[in-house]
């Protein structure tokens, strides 16, 4: 006799058997069946729609990756740096866990930004998917604070400089910047005490909380079904007969095939990379983080890894006001943040690139050259582009590059902060009943 | 015995209830997040190695700067050259605060010079912008590769900060302040220590 009155599983064959006596005892083909197999998905997902599961297989190579690096590492500032050198040179396979883990760290990112620009173009955000897109933004946080903290791990003369300027930028805050700085750093300095610390929310913190966050995000989208590059919703379109959109097409098999040809893609690039440029000319593995950290000496040239290099350019950019340098603090952390109020700042009446109209792409292509110029920008030297000459009248003697990257950090906001204005007033075109 | 009516629930004593958990519950959370907040300060071990640094400076040569480390930062002790102290006094109009007025050091390292005794300076060597040491450029002029009417300084090769010879900021760094000065005092002539107040 059946545990509970459910049907018999059907369809897997000789495996019926065992995954019915599963169902009884666990919500399996409820699971399976909300989730992937009568999960319906617009028809026209086009190549932006492989970062989300790329993302998700990015994910799960540097958990991997992660925990079999932890098993040779030793995070003491004594021992951090060797323990590194051990894992690439006599650990049997330990070169490759680890270039798989760095670049791992970049391609999240790169993967990230495109799924991010993804939603900002086709309008992702809008009602009613505003929790989706938050808790992506919160996923993007939790993702700069995992690669910060791991940063400081290999203790390189980049790890550690990186870590003084990022933990110094607390101390910008008035009255208390000082005590928060030491209370983060636990020393005066950047020291054992922070690399132990940093460790332990690199490989356990943050993890748990970014792996909670991805099950919100998916359970979110799945709750209002997912968004295309029309912008349409295809649940107001149902099908009389069977109850489904029309325009839908279940996920499980057509997008877990689609998207299995996506990781195909992937993992040829990441495999090359891993395999034959694991630091690619010094931006996904910085060079002087083969020197071992010292106090005492600072690097000529200190610079962010490129994911971070934008924020970074506009923090420099930013000059101190009344004696205070936290401005460009601010602003470094404006950059981000506005991203969660960007559902409630659009008032257009169309959700995707396709049907808006010529101020908002021009807002947009604007926006995306400001984050790419100062991404840049932000890898570079301030001096890069040279200085203007001692006659011109306020730029005078400033460097170009610096002036460069104020001029698009405004843009770079105005994008945002002028979205309600614009993107009411725009002339957009008709949007089609259906799916195009 | 008095039955119950499921009916005549006490609304406002109920909402009370649950209000009056959850403060209680509240509290109860931020007293536990004490200790672990509290682990993150430094340990009673880093404020040990946080103890004062001696000195002997009488084997700096004139124009000599050594490097020591005073709780985990580079701490400057340089023996500047008559020619260096008489640059300092022109420097004035070029400085964002030439009498540290609103930078970091103490009481007794009044002046241009910025030091107790004006040949031996010492300083901490962290940027006020984000903490990078910057570099010696004691040369003045082209010689020192920061152009030619470089008096002489230090210069932080992060954000471009520049400094002169009593690391006193000059004007269009991002460096809001001068370099701090830490607490010293001179045992004899030859010793100093950093890190405690000379007395009087």
């Amino acid at each position: 006799m059946a545990v509970t009155n459910k049907p018999p599983v059907t369809g897997a064959g000789p495996l019926n058997g065992i995954l019915t006596w599963f169902d009884q005892r666990f919500p399996l083909m409820v699971l399976w069946k909300s989730q992937l197999s009568e999960y319906y998905a617009p028809k026209n997902f086009n190549v932006w729609y492989f970062f989300g599961s790329l993302a998700l297989l990015v994910l799960v190579i540097q958990i991997v990756s992660g925990i079999f690096l932890t098993m040779n590492y030793k995070p003491s500032a004594e021992h951090a740096f060797a323990s590194v050198e051990y894992i690439m040179r006599d650990v049997p396979g330990g070169w490759i866990i680890r270039y798989i883990h760095s670049t791992g760290a970049s391609a999240f990112f790169i993967v990230v930004y495109l799924h991010m620009a993804r939603g900002l173009m086709y309008g992702s955000y809008r009602k009613p998917r505003e929790l989706t897109w938050i808790f992506g933004v919160l996923i993007y946080l939790c993702l700069m604070a995992e690669a910060f903290f791991g940063y400081l791990l290999p203790w390189g003369q980049m790890s550690f400089w990186g870590a003084q300027v990022i933990i110094n930028l607390f101390a910008t805050i008035p009255v208390i910047g000082e005590d928060l700085s030491v209370w983060i750093r636990g020393d005066y300095n950047v020291s054992d005490a922070t690399l132990n610390r940093f460790f332990a929310l690199h490989v356990i913190a943050i993890p748990m909380a970014l792996l909670g966050l991805v099950a919100a995000h998916l359970m979110a989208l799945h709750e209002t079904g997912s968004n295309n590059p029309d912008g349409i919703e295809i649940n107001e379109n149902l099908d009389p007969k069977t109850g489904t959109p029309v325009d839908g097409i279940p996920f499980h098999p057509y997008y877990t095939v689609k998207d299995m040809v996506g990781v195909a893609v992937f993992l040829i690039v990441f495999c090359a990379i891993v395999f034959f440029s694991p630091e690619v000319g010094g931006y996904f593995l910085e060079y002087n983080n083969f020197l071992p950290a010292d106090p005492l000496t600072t690097p000529a040239h200190i610079a962010p890894v490129w994911y971070f290099t934008p924020f970074y350019a506009m923090l420099r950019a930013v000059p101190s006001f009344f004696n205070m340098q936290v401005w460009g603090v601010i602003v470094m952390g404006a950059a981000v943040m506005i991203f969660f109020v960007v559902p409630w700042l659009d008032r257009g009446r169309t959700k995707s690139i396709r049907y808006r109209g010529p101020i908002y792409r021009g807002f947009f292509a604007a926006f995306i050259v400001s984050f790419l110029i100062l991404g840049y920008l932000g890898v570079e030297p301030t001096n890069v582009w040279g200085e203007f000459g001692k006659g011109i009248p306020v730029v005078g003697g400033d460097y170009i590059a610096t002036w460069v990257a104020r001029v698009l950090t405004v843009v770079y906001f105005a994008f945002f902060l002028l979205m309600p204005w614009y993107t009411a007033r725009d002339k957009e075109k008709p949007v089609p009943q259906r799916l195009t | 015995m008095t039955a119950i009516v499921l009916d005549q629930v006490d609304e406002k004593k109920r909402r009370f209830l649950i209000v009056a958990t959850t403060a209680a519950s509240a509290v109860a959370a931020g007293g536990v997040a004490v200790p672990f907040l509290g682990s993150w300060f430094p340990s009673a071990r880093a404020l040990a190695a946080g103890a004062p640094v001696e000195i002997d400076v009488s084997k700096i040569e004139a124009g000599q700067q050594i490097t020591v480390e005073w709780r985990g930062k580079p701490v400057w002790v340089m023996r500047r050259t008559p020619e260096m102290l008489a640059q300092l006094a022109k420097n004035d109009a070029l400085l964002a605060d030439p009498g540290s007025a609103s930078s970091k050091q103490p009481d007794y390292v009044k002046g241009p010079a910025r030091s107790i005794k004006p040949e031996i300076f010492v300083a901490v060597g962290v940027c006020t912008h984000l903490g990078c040491s910057p570099t010696l450029k004691k040369e003045v002029g082209a010689a020192s590769d920061m152009g030619a009417d470089w008096p002489g300084g230090y210069y932080c090769p992060c954000h471009n900060s520049r400094f002169d010879l009593a690391a006193r900021v000059f004007k269009g760094s991002p460096a809001p302040t001068n370099l701090e000065i830490p607490p010293h005092k001179y045992l004899s002539d030859a010793r100093i220590v950093v890190g405690e107040d000379q007395k009087g």
